[in-house]
């Protein structure tokens, strides 16, 4: 007889790692006039999971993270090639609606940016102009919900009129991802959400990702490594425009495989 | 590997490095001079043997509450996270290794000046060199991030295992003819069960330092070659007419 115990321990489930990939990019190159900013990425990133982007200031995460609701498309000499699909459509096709795009995929950035409106208009704005709510009724509904999935709604279900820029910092970043949620979109970006709040609005934000993953594909670009390592699934490691590195993210931080992504993330970098 | 950005840091990883170099110092001291005093029944140096051991627990103590510190502090990931937690472990593998020593001496004053068979003394003077270049060589390859230093120590615990049941197999025999050696034989059977378990805790630091090196736990079994458990006392035991 087999005299040994099982003692294996249950961990906390591994979320889709291994789910279809959402957004596929294939060789994406930008440039900035003559700057090579990225070049060639290749990466697939998972649904319903968290995908973090890191590397040092300029190293092209930004870059590319903006690349995927086609935002740099708003600066003029920027060029982007190579192909970039979401559910497996192109979204550099020519027939493509940028206004719907960025309505499927919804951007946070780093300082929070409500709108100088009230707190329900700074919800209720996307979905009005996406033509999402037939009435009041069904409006009101959408504000609340987005505001209670971003875990805002306890904290001002009394003053939804006064302005969006009297709330903290904390409450106006969940203000801004509560107004990303509302137009229901696929994919959620982050652009360093947490770098400008104190460590307990960061911790409600991380908490707020968490839940959120079960629902949205989010892509998150930060600094500190130790929260890439605490919300996401997968970690891409960028360096010098190029994606040194991607995989699973308790991998990249405790056995990377590339030489560059050891050094930055211990710290050793020149 | 190229220095930290924040250059303390590695100052503290060193500070570290070089605390647990003291340690395997002591532990070194304490496993030999233990080994020497079984030897040649010398009481003095066993006592000296066991008035050193608590300098082994203060540094252990010490380490412990810098790697935490270091810890809180830096926020180390990948390889400097294995390396601090590495030394805590070893720490706690040195710690035994000090108190194991310490145990050995303690029953050579307790067993006093009594001597013991010529080929029984040889096989523990044997066994304790081999443990003891074991433990200097692991500490070596750990100081060194040596994997295949590391690696050798780890399957050379094999050798220590079959002296320590041959010396088993001996002092059972010892007993069996003379009923009156069981006490004095006895805590030699222990001595040397406390040298064979040093040699488990090179092993252990082999296995840390191969953690810390390559970030990969050794997959495959421990050789074993303690076959102690295996011997029958009945097929010893005299028989009755």
């Amino acid at each position: 007889m087999d005299a040994r115990v099982n003692f294996d321990v249950e961990f906390q489930e591994q979320p889709a790692v291994a789910a279809a990939p959402k957004i596929v990019a294939r060789d994406v190159n930008v440039y900035y006039g003559d700057k090579h900013a990225l070049k060639g990425v290749n990466v697939d990133i998972p649904e319903r999971s968290v995908t973090a982007f890191i590397g040092p200031s300029g190293c092209g995460k930004s870059t590319f993270l903006r690349c995927i609701n086609r935002m740099n498309d708003t600066i003029p000499i920027c060029r982007v090639t190579g192909k970039i699909t979401i559910a497996g459509e192109d979204i550099y096709d020519r027939s493509l609606d940028v206004v719907q795009l960025r309505a499927r995929v919804g951007m946070v950035f780093q300082k929070p940016n409500p709108f100088p409106k009230s707190i329900f208009e700074n919800i209720a704005y996307g979905p009005r102009i996406h033509g999402l709510a037939r009435n009041n009724a069904e409006l009101e509904e959408i504000v609340v919900s987005s505001l209670q999935r971003a875990g805002l709604f306890e904290e001002v279900k009394d003053r939804l009129n006064d302005s969006g820029t009297g709330l903290s910092g904390g409450q106006q970043q969940r203000l801004c991802i509560a107004r990303a949620i509302a137009v229901a979109p696929e994919i959620i970006l982050m652009d360093e959400p947490c770098s400008a709040l104190d460590p307990i609005a960061t911790a409600r934000v991380e908490d707020l990702i968490d839940e959120l993953r079960g629902d949205y594909t989010i892509v998150i670009v930060t600094h500190n490594m130790q929260q890439a390592a605490r919300v996401s699934q997968r970690t891409a490691f960028f360096h010098l425009g190029e994606l040194v590195e991607e995989g699973v993210t308790e991998a990249i931080f405790s056995t990377p495989s590339d030489r560059r992504t050891q050094d930055y993330i211990t710290g050793r970098f020149g | 590997m190229p220095q930290h950005t924040v250059a303390s840091f590695d100052a503290d990883l060193k500070v570290l490095d070089s605390m647990i170099g003291d340690m395997g110092d002591g532990a070194g001291r304490a496993l030999s001079g233990a080994t020497k005093a079984l030897i040649g029944r010398d009481v003095a140096l066993a006592q000296h043997v066991i008035g050193a051991d608590r300098a082994i627990d203060t540094l252990q103590h010490e380490i412990e509450e810098r790697a935490v510190q270091t810890i809180a502090r830096r926020q180390p990931m990948a390889v400097d996270l294995r390396e601090i937690v590495a030394a805590m472990r070893v720490a706690n593998d040195l710690e035994r290794v000090g108190d194991l020593a310490k145990n050995v001496a303690k029953r050579v004053v307790a067993i006093g000046e009594q001597r013991s068979p010529v080929a029984l003394a040889a096989g523990l003077e044997s066994l304790g060199l081999r443990v003891g270049e074991q433990l200097g060589a692991v500490l070596k390859a750990y100081r060194n991030r040596d994997a295949a230093g590391a690696m050798a120590v780890w399957e050379a615990d094999g050798a220590i295992d079959a002296l320590f049941t041959s010396l088993f197999r001996e002092l059972l025999t010892y007993m069996m003819e003379d009923p009156r050696s069981i006490g004095f034989c006895t805590h030699l059977l222990f001595c040397a069960k406390n040298l064979e378990r040093v040699g488990d805790h090179a092993t252990n630091i082999a296995e840390t330092a191969h953690f810390v090196i390559t970030g990969k736990i050794i997959a495959t079994e421990r050789p074993k070659a303690d076959e102690s458990i295996a011997i029958d006392a009945a097929m010893h035991a005299p028989r009755t007419s």
